[in-house]
């Protein structure tokens, strides 16, 4: 493992109700690489992507992001450190437009206050452009400015996929969790989709922890692969050595999937 | 004709954020304020004033209060006429025991007080929303009309709880003409709408639809949710509080804690789910619809022949048709008569194409 590790966690583990969901994982992330996170349906992908950005509070271990570490992570907190993701089952906001939706991805970046706002002073107008400014910029690198003005919900599923990927990057984070961001795509879309992730971490060089199970999506994408099953971690390495993993191809690449 | 787009294109991102993109809107935007402060007083008459124009007003208002918080942030209240109250009754005390505050001034220290109470009785929608939030701003409602009623401070100690308009006085000018309280209610609603829509508009106003389609999306881009919601409940009410000081010294004159009851607060909901639930200018379509609606029904009343129909039925039959009507709109146009509206709009545009 690189020693420049942006994300860490030690030992997490995660019940719910007595049930557990994680056992015991560890593993780390380093700063600039593309990680996939693949096993079977139920084995607690995403489950991590929520302890690693504090949506569920893990009942042990340690995770450690950007040099500092914590029992816990909290949404808010995760957000303001950097961390931006997507959903599984896309969660974007979906009486507003494409463009709205990107513009409160950055919600962060805003320095006036609401008074301020309200109206329409100082600060106000200024950073109204350049947020736009912002926005329009990630709407052109995932090429989704003629449906700037769409209202979310009425768009194709493909899109909103998108959307919520345009939501994500516009936070500028450092780290980005995609939970299954190719998933119902046919190859096509698929294939736009991993171009999209590339360049994100290419350009920007953004750490990316992405969920995905179509394992040839995986291999080609990806600098590091973790691999869980019913909750436990059983393979961690470079793509060609998980592949060759006997553990792996018996829980993951085997009959069960 | 009207609705012509050709050779108007957006060159700055402030073009964009514009409340009315194409010249047409602005224009005429501008013509209707023109008319509405010169015009009408010149034209309209004491019955108009009175028994149309500021109750319209003051509605709208209130409608604007409520919809900020509903529509916009997804909080449902029933507790509209409460906080309405608050702001009456602390407008009323303000002016009362504070002698030589400015009345605007009063107004907007009520609107405050009705903003805190609002906020109280917001806090439970951290852990609670939909049918169980509504229970609470309902709790909201019969504690302030109760409050109100017990203790006689708060009307300073009239026997029937009654409270009465202060001198209408605003730097020196007297207001208290029909053509008067209608114009002090017009500069009042004026200003606040442009401050609402601006606040729709904001980050406050994206991050208000955002916890209200989507909370845990909200809450990882980094939206503090209770802050927000807080906000959403103070400044709805601060509207409220306003609407209800105008509802009580500018239209009524006089009112009563009973004035402000649960009746009224469904009034106001009526208004923007009538008007469209998340638009700005839903509000007023909702409330020109509950305040003229009730005047078309007994002016065609008045058309059959005498004693066909009287006074007691036509108010059942005015609330059968409202029913109906609530129900049409929540079934088949949860957006309102302003979607409606901007449909109409869209078939207007002539270029490049009409969709
Ligand atoms: N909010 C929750 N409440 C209860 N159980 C949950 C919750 N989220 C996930 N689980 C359980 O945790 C396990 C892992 O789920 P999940 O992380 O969604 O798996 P994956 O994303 O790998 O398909 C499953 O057994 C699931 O039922
Ligand atoms: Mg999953």
């Amino acid at each position: 493992m690189s020693a420049a590790a942006l994300l860490e966690l030690q030992d997490i583990s995660l019940s719910f109700k007595g049930v557990r969901a994680i056992s015991d994982i560890s593993f780390a992330v380093a700063e600039g690489e593309i990680c996939a996170l693949i096993g079977p349906n139920g084995a607690g992908k995403s489950s991590l992507l929520n302890v690693i950005n504090g949506v569920y509070q893990p009942q042990q271990g340690l995770i450690r992001f950007a040099g500092r570490e914590c029992r816990a992570m909290r949404p808010h907190d995760a957000a303001l450190g950097g961390i931006a993701r997507t959903f599984q089952n896309i969660a974007l906001f979906k009486g507003m437009s494409v463009l709205d939706n990107v513009l409160t991805g950055r919600n962060l970046k805003r320095r006036a206050g609401w008074l301020e706002q309200a109206l329409r002073l100082g600060r106000a107008p200024g950073e109204d452009d350049r947020q736009r400014e912002a926005a329009e910029q990630v709407l052109a690198f995932l090429r989704i400015q003629p449906w700037r003005d769409a209202i979310v919900g009425r768009l194709p599923y493909g899109l909103q996929k998108r959307v919520e990927l345009a939501r994500a990057l516009a936070a500028e984070p450092r780290l980005l969790l995609l939970d299954e961001p190719m998933a119902g795509m046919n190859a096509e879309e698929k294939a736009q989709m991993s171009r999209f992730i590339l360049d994100i971490n290419r350009e920007f060089g953004t750490t990316v922890v992405l969920i995905e199970h179509d394992i040839g999506v995986v291999m080609s994408l990806s600098d590091h692969v973790v691999v869980l099953d019913y909750g436990r971690k059983v393979g961690d390495g470079p793509p060609d050595e998980v592949r060759r993993n006997p553990e792996v191809i018996a829980a993951y690449l085997g009959t069960r999937h | 004709m009207l609705y012509r787009e050709a050779g108007q294109f957006s060159v700055r991102y402030a073009d964009d954020r514009r409340f009315f993109r194409l010249r047409q809107g602005r224009l005429g935007l501008a013509a209707l304020l023109t008319f509405a402060f010169l015009g009408v007083p010149l034209l309209g008459n004491d019955y108009w004033f009175s028994a149309i124009l500021i109750p319209f007003l003051v509605l709208s208002l209130a409608g604007l209060g409520l919809n900020l918080l509903t529509g916009y942030a997804g909080q449902l209240s029933l507790g509209s006429a409460a906080f309405m109250a608050v702001g009456a009754f602390a407008t009323y005390n303000f002016e009362l025991r504070l002698p030589g505050l400015p009345l605007l001034a009063s107004i907007v220290l009520g609107g405050l007080s009705a903003a805190l109470v609002a906020v109280l009785f917001g806090l439970p929608s951290l852990r609670i929303k939909g049918f169980y939030l509504i229970v609470s701003t309902l709790a909201a409602q019969f504690f302030v009309q109760w409050a109100l009623t017990r203790f006689g401070w708060f009307s300073n100690y009239n026997s029937s709880g009654v409270i009465t308009a202060p001198p209408l006085q605003v730097a020196g000018l007297d207001f208290s003409s029909p053509a008067g309280r209608y114009l002090l209610t017009l500069g009042v609603v004026s200003a606040l709408f442009w401050l609402g829509a601006n606040l729709a508009r904001s980050e406050l106003g994206r991050n208000w639809m955002a916890v209200r389609d989507m909370d845990t999306a909200a809450a990882v881009i980094g939206i503090p949710l209770l802050k927000t919601k807080l906000l959403a409940f103070a400044i709805s009410g601060f509207f409220l509080g306003v609407a209800g000081a105008l509802w009580a010294f500018t239209y009524l004159g006089t009112v009563e804690p009973h004035g402000f009851d649960l009746s009224r607060s469904f009034q106001i909901l009526f208004i923007i789910i009538i008007g469209g639930l998340g638009s700005i200018l839903g509000n007023f379509l909702g409330a020109a619809f509950i305040v003229l609606f009730p005047l078309l029904l007994s002016n065609l009343a008045t058309l059959l022949p005498a004693g066909f129909i009287d006074a007691g039925q036509l108010e059942n039959l005015q609330k059968m048709v409202f029913g109906v009507l609530i129900i049409l709109f929540l079934i088949k146009e949860p957006e309102g008569l302003a979607r409606l509206w901007q449909r109409f709009r869209e078939r207007a545009r002539l270029w490049p194409l009409r969709y």
